[in-house]
């Protein structure tokens, strides 16, 4: 889930009816007019794919031998729960450090990157300059690079400056691959913005700095928002920058942590599942109380490289 | 919490920071002479995040390039005999055939999936249409280890004759069969359909949202057009409805390419490549921290920036081409 090719900027039409429902044609299957077997087939797909989160959810409240005797599904005739597996993840398998951890690597690379990349937008959406246009192509083609290219040749120079396994060396890893999407985004949002306001600020003889913090940026909080969920979550589930440039130890985020636990099965399901859980609920929480914002980020520009 | 508050510490330490750079920036262009502060000022304001690109884009794409050329610690140059090893040597032959079909499968799989119910849950009532879609798109939200979690559970294998933890194990020995080790059944490459199962239910929900989206911005004009002309709903949906969100669905083509053709984490955290599973991603991990062969993992990281150049050019033709209509 990381990504924008031109991300067509896909407008969320607020309040329209589908293309069955406008009609109410003679095959009859407007909104709220489903078919049995249409809804029978989306309710099938539901259960599908919300039954393994189910399953490691109940496996992670059951007692150890319980979880490693036999499936989840026994729950309903030997019910027993318990908080004990969380417990001993957090403390005894480190997780509680690792969700620490986690937060204090994508805090900072979702936030400094938005500030950079609002700047750059600015310019590039309000400013003329020679090679604006250049750099800007520059910019969306960077778009597709996959992140790869950054690790051997970061290696290295981390080592010179004794930066492996800090959290610098994360932060400053997602500024530069999240750079090109938050400059792309913003930029596209803020040349919808009324260029009237601007000239009156202009005439009113504001800066450039004072322009760009009193107006654009309070008029992009939608798509700063956006961005701004976009980045937390994927640098909360990379696993790849973080194993590259922390590596396994007391900086490791969650998804180090729990791919640890996962290699060392004969902690028991419970202990894993407990763990996988754990580090999918900041994700879930934001998911479920941003939504909005979430899916206007995901319209407006998915492709990361 | 000393490290709690250590961390709050380095996260204020860094906001604080880019924002002094960007008022120190900004003062210096007012010292400038005005004529010169106008000229001056939008490179401030690009600068540091032309030099974030720079250094970790577009520096380090030229540095692989020059790595690819060089012996595994990069200390003497070998010519082509790091392309020679990898492109003759029969596991990567392997890894290759395995991350083409994770591209062939992935992205055309998602995309339909992705179509099938963002059309059926468009005819739901509301309220049961956002529960479809809030559910089959929270996978996107959970990261690969988690999904690792779920998955290993889901594919886990206990010895005949014991109660069986995994779901799709127990499946199979209610209906009288034997378990079987599903990570490990690289015949057929079954292995790695099972893998592409959990990228598929980690994507469906990103495609949906996007076409879904698409569908119900079809302008109502065009679909009365063709009604009045006689056309039926599947007639609408193949000749109508499709063409009219063809740039969503290359947007979600293009996206998933991208997500597969550099995938790690799933293969890592199911079987790191094992039981003939790997793929490019891993292999580059490997060689990079197994095999401390920086040579080799330039070398594929320059076979797969090579793959995506056409998706760069086709990406760049696109923006040009919005442009003009902006």
């Amino acid at each position: 889930m990381t990504t924008a090719t031109t991300p067509t900027p896909v407008r969320l039409p607020a309040g329209r009816r589908s293309w069955r429902g406008r009609s109410g044609n003679a095959a009859g299957a407007g909104q709220g007019q489903a078919s049995p077997l249409a809804k029978g087939v989306v309710v099938f797909i539901a259960i599908l794919w919300i039954v393994p989160v189910i399953g490691v959810l109940i496996t992670s409240l059951r007692p150890k031998d319980d979880a490693n005797r036999d499936g989840w599904w026994n729950v309903f005739h030997e019910p027993h729960l318990t908080f004990q597996n969380y417990s001993d993840a957090i403390s005894k398998a480190h997780l509680g450090q690792a969700f620490v951890n986690s937060f204090a690597i994508a805090l900072p690379a979702t936030f400094i990157p938005i500030l950079i990349a609002a700047f750059a937008a600015y310019a590039f959406a309000f400013m003329r300059f020679p090679g604006r246009d250049a750099l800007f192509i520059l910019i969306v083609s960077m778009l597709v690079v996959p992140n790869y290219v950054a690790f051997v040749p970061l290696l290295q120079l981390y080592g010179h400056f004794h930066m492996v396994g800090k959290f610098p060396s994360v932060w400053l890893a997602h500024i530069g691959f999240g750079m090109s999407l938050a400059i792309y985004i913003l930029r596209n949002y803020m040349s919808t913005l009324p260029i009237e306001v601007l000239e009156s600020a202009k005439i009113d003889g504001a800066t450039h700095f004072q322009t760009f913090w009193r107006l654009i940026v309070p008029m992009s909080v939608p798509a700063l928002a956006a961005f701004a969920i976009f980045q937390f979550i994927w640098v909360w589930n990379d696993l790849l920058t973080a194993l590259v440039f922390i590596g396994p130890g007391d900086s490791q985020p969650l998804t180090v942590a729990v791919s640890q636990l996962i290699g060392q099965q004969q902690q028991g399901w419970q202990l894993v599942t407990a763990g996988g859980f754990f580090s999918m609920i900041v994700p879930i929480i934001v998911f479920l109380s941003l939504q909005r914002f979430f899916v206007r980020g995901l319209t407006a520009g998915s492709v990361k490289g | 919490m000393i490290k709690i508050i250590n961390a709050v510490l380095t996260v204020l330490a860094g906001l604080a920071g880019a924002l002094i750079v960007y008022w120190v920036l900004n003062k210096i262009s007012e010292l400038l002479p005005s004529k010169w502060e106008e000229r001056a000022k939008p490179y401030f304001f690009i600068f540091p995040a032309i030099a974030a690109i720079s250094l970790y884009l577009i520096y380090p794409a030229i540095q692989t390039l020059e790595y690819s050329f060089a012996n595994a610690d990069s200390t003497a140059w070998v010519g082509f005999r790091n392309y020679r090893e990898l492109l003759t040597s029969s596991d990567f032959h392997s890894t290759l055939f395995n991350t083409l079909l994770w591209i062939i499968i992935v992205p055309a799989a998602t995309i339909a999936f992705g179509l099938i119910i963002a059309v059926l849950a468009d005819r739901l009532r509301p309220q049961g249409e956002k529960a479809a879609k809030t559910i089959i798109f929270l996978p996107v939200t959970i990261s690969a280890v988690g999904a690792g979690t779920v998955w290993r559970f889901i594919y886990a294998a206990n010895p005949p004759g014991e109660p069986q933890v995994g779901l799709q194990n127990e499946i199979v020995t209610k209906l009288g069969h034997d378990p079987v080790n599903w990570l490990q059944l690289s015949g057929g490459r079954v292995n790695s359909f099972l893998l592409m199962v959990i990228l598929l239910w980690a994507q469906v929900g990103f495609a949906m949202v996007l076409l879904s989206a698409a569908i119900k911005g079809v302008p109502g004009e065009i679909l009365e057009a063709a009604r009045i002309d006689g056309a039926n709903e599947r007639q609408i949906f193949f000749r109508v409805v499709i063409p009219q969100i063809r740039p969503t669905i290359i947007t979600v083509f293009v996206t998933v390419t991208i997500t597969v053709m550099k995938l790690f984490d799933t293969v890592y955290v199911m079987t790191d490549g094992n039981f003939n599973t790997n793929v490019v991603g891993n292999q580059f991990f490997n060689e990079l921290f197994t095999n401390y062969n920086n040579g080799h993992a330039a070398t594929i990281v320059v076979l797969l920036l090579l793959a995506i150049i056409p998706i760069m050019v086709f990406q760049v033709r696109q923006f040009r081409a919005e442009e003009v209509t902006r």
